[in-house]
């Protein structure tokens, strides 16, 4: 892993500094980001040293912490109530159906005209995005379940809520964490993408930010610094779900993977 | 242990199933009438998609029946008036390709039935699905999941998983069609041993012969769709079985007598090409 990452710099390093390719004349290089980042007398005002630079992945890591709780709350019942009861399914599913195209960037306004502050909006973005995909994963993974492990836990006796916490939610588990592992990716490209327009602070007011006053090295490493968070929640997430589902784990392994 | 011996008589009478996919009857079970003793091992062969799964399904009430009636110990479990059995744990199947909760670990899964039932306490369940399992050889395996055992463990499992609820009948659906004939075997002698012990009435659908004339004590051959009894071979062999019956020339007339009724009927599904039905 850590060749492949060397690997990578390298190539930027080659492609900006090394070779300088004309696509890349304005983009800071590698040398000039990473100095920059571990400088205690940043040129551009932002390294990990400075406070402005703590509280904007503060900001945005409260923001995808709440957006993404909600989402799961709300989405993780919801697909198992899809995926549980048709006629459940039959009111919801249209509606989710049709709101779920729609792109996240097409509800700014609305969440602007909406809510007030600069907040609200922020999160109902990152909410709505992740809200989606979880709850169709979740629904995926209910209609995943093989029709043998319903007639078994049936015909061993089980009364329907039996069945649901039984062979419902833990059935489902494998395409619920798939989901949201999606989702929080998700979750943080809506929040970006919300932040850059109407926000206070974050990781992507930090990029638009830098970008207006023409601050490039510090564009760069709030997006580097995205990526890493980023990566760090998706791994976060995973880890929960293997820990949760021993039994995928133990049984993945056996075979090798 | 004997609680089971005198109960799981199943009377199948003039059943019949007709499927009704895009508006197409397909007729999967024609007028089929048998009468299944109590504490009885029967064997269901035919062709494949011939209906048998049909008929086990109806039993289990996961199908309904569109005619006929089916009783067990005299009691109604579907018919004109009730096409759907009701589901419990009075019949108790073991799927194809095996049903035990992934999730759940040996002990979980055999402790499933009593808790959800609510005949015992959960650590009642618990200690009782350990004893079982360890006396069905799997008392060290018990706390694994069934994707950490061996299929054919996994399968022991999940009759233990059956007889904890003792069953008036165990419905097996083709169980062990896809293990090797080693593994086939060792399951062979479990069953056998399982239904010595405890002589609960067993409905059990095959293809392979000699498995069905090995355990059963009657063999019913199906016809090809819509399925009927076309045959029914009494197996007379006594029991406790071992696997040194296999080679006894009563054994291997009997097979030949049920290969014969089950070829013409092989060869009638095989022109009529048709699609394999649930």
């Amino acid at each position: 892993m850590l060749f492949g990452i060397a690997l990578w710099l390298f190539t930027y390093y080659l492609l900006n500094e090394g070779l300088k390719v004309p696509l890349f004349n304005k983009i800071p290089g590698p040398v000039e980001v990473i100095t920059e980042f571990f400088s205690r007398d940043p040129i551009w005002g932002t390294s990990i040293y400075t406070p402005d630079f703590h509280t904007n992945i503060y900001v945005s890591l409260q923001r995808i912490f709440i957006a993404f709780c909600i989402a799961t709350g709300i989405g993780v019942p919801l697909g198992l109530f899809m995926g549980w009861s048709k006629t459940f399914k039959d009111y919801t599913f249209p509606i989710l159906e049709t709101l779920r195209p729609i792109p996240i960037l097409a509800w700014v306004p609305l969440a602007i005209v909406m809510f007030s502050g600069f907040e609200t909006p922020v999160i109902f973005l990152a909410t709505l995005a992740s809200l989606f995909v979880t709850t169709l994963n979740t629904l995926l993974g209910v209609d995943s379940i093989d029709e043998s492990y319903f007639r078994a836990a049936h015909c061993l006796g089980s009364k329907p809520r039996h069945v649901f916490w039984h062979v419902v939610v833990p059935g489902s588990m494998p395409f619920i964490f798939t989901g949201l592992q999606i989702s929080i990716g998700v979750a943080w490209f809506s929040l970006v993408a919300a932040e850059m327009i109407s926000g206070d602070f974050g990781l992507g007011y930090m990029i638009m930010d830098s970008y207006m006053v023409n601050k490039y090295v510090s564009m760069v490493m709030a997006m580097i610094t995205l990526g890493f968070v980023g990566w760090i929640t998706s791994a976060m997430v995973r880890i929960a779900g293997n820990r949760m589902m021993q039994w995928r784990v133990r049984a993945l392994a056996l075979e090798g993977r | 242990m004997t609680s089971s011996a005198t109960k799981g008589a199943i009377s199948i009478r003039n059943v019949t199933k007709i499927y009704d996919p895009e508006g197409v009857n397909v007729m999967a079970v024609d007028d089929c009438s048998l009468e299944i003793a109590s504490g009885e091992v029967c064997m269901i062969v035919g062709p494949s998609g011939c209906g048998k799964t049909t008929l086990l399904n109806a039993i289990a009430g996961f199908h309904s029946v569109t005619k006929g009636e089916i009783y067990l110990d005299g009691d109604l479990l579907c018919g004109p008036t009730k096409p759907l059995a009701e589901q419990g744990a009075d019949r108790v199947v073991v799927f194809q390709n095996g049903a035990l909760f992934p999730w759940k670990t040996l002990i979980d899964n055999v402790a499933y039935g009593p808790i959800v039932q609510g005949i015992m306490s959960k650590s009642e369940a618990n200690e009782k699905a350990a004893d079982m399992l360890a006396e069905a050889g799997l008392g060290d395996v018990g706390k694994k999941f069934p994707g950490e055992v061996s299929s054919g463990m996994a399968r022991r499992a999940e009759i233990v998983r059956a007889l904890i609820n003792d069953p008036k009948v165990l419905l097996l659906d083709e169980p062990y069609r896809a293990m090797d004939a080693l593994t086939k075997s060792i399951m062979h002698e479990s069953l056998l041993e399982v239904y010595d012990r405890t002589k609960v009435t067993i409905f059990f659908i095959t293809h392979d012969l000699e498995e069905a004339i090995f355990l059963g004590d009657r063999v019913v051959v199906m016809t090809t769709r819509p399925a009927k009894t076309k045959k029914i071979v009494d197996v007379n062999i006594p029991r406790p079985r071992s696997y040194k019956t296999l080679s006894s020339e009563e054994f291997r007339l009997l097979v030949q007598e049920a290969k014969e009724a089950v070829h013409e009927e092989a060869i009638k599904a095989f022109e009529a090409g048709e699609r394999e039905l649930a």
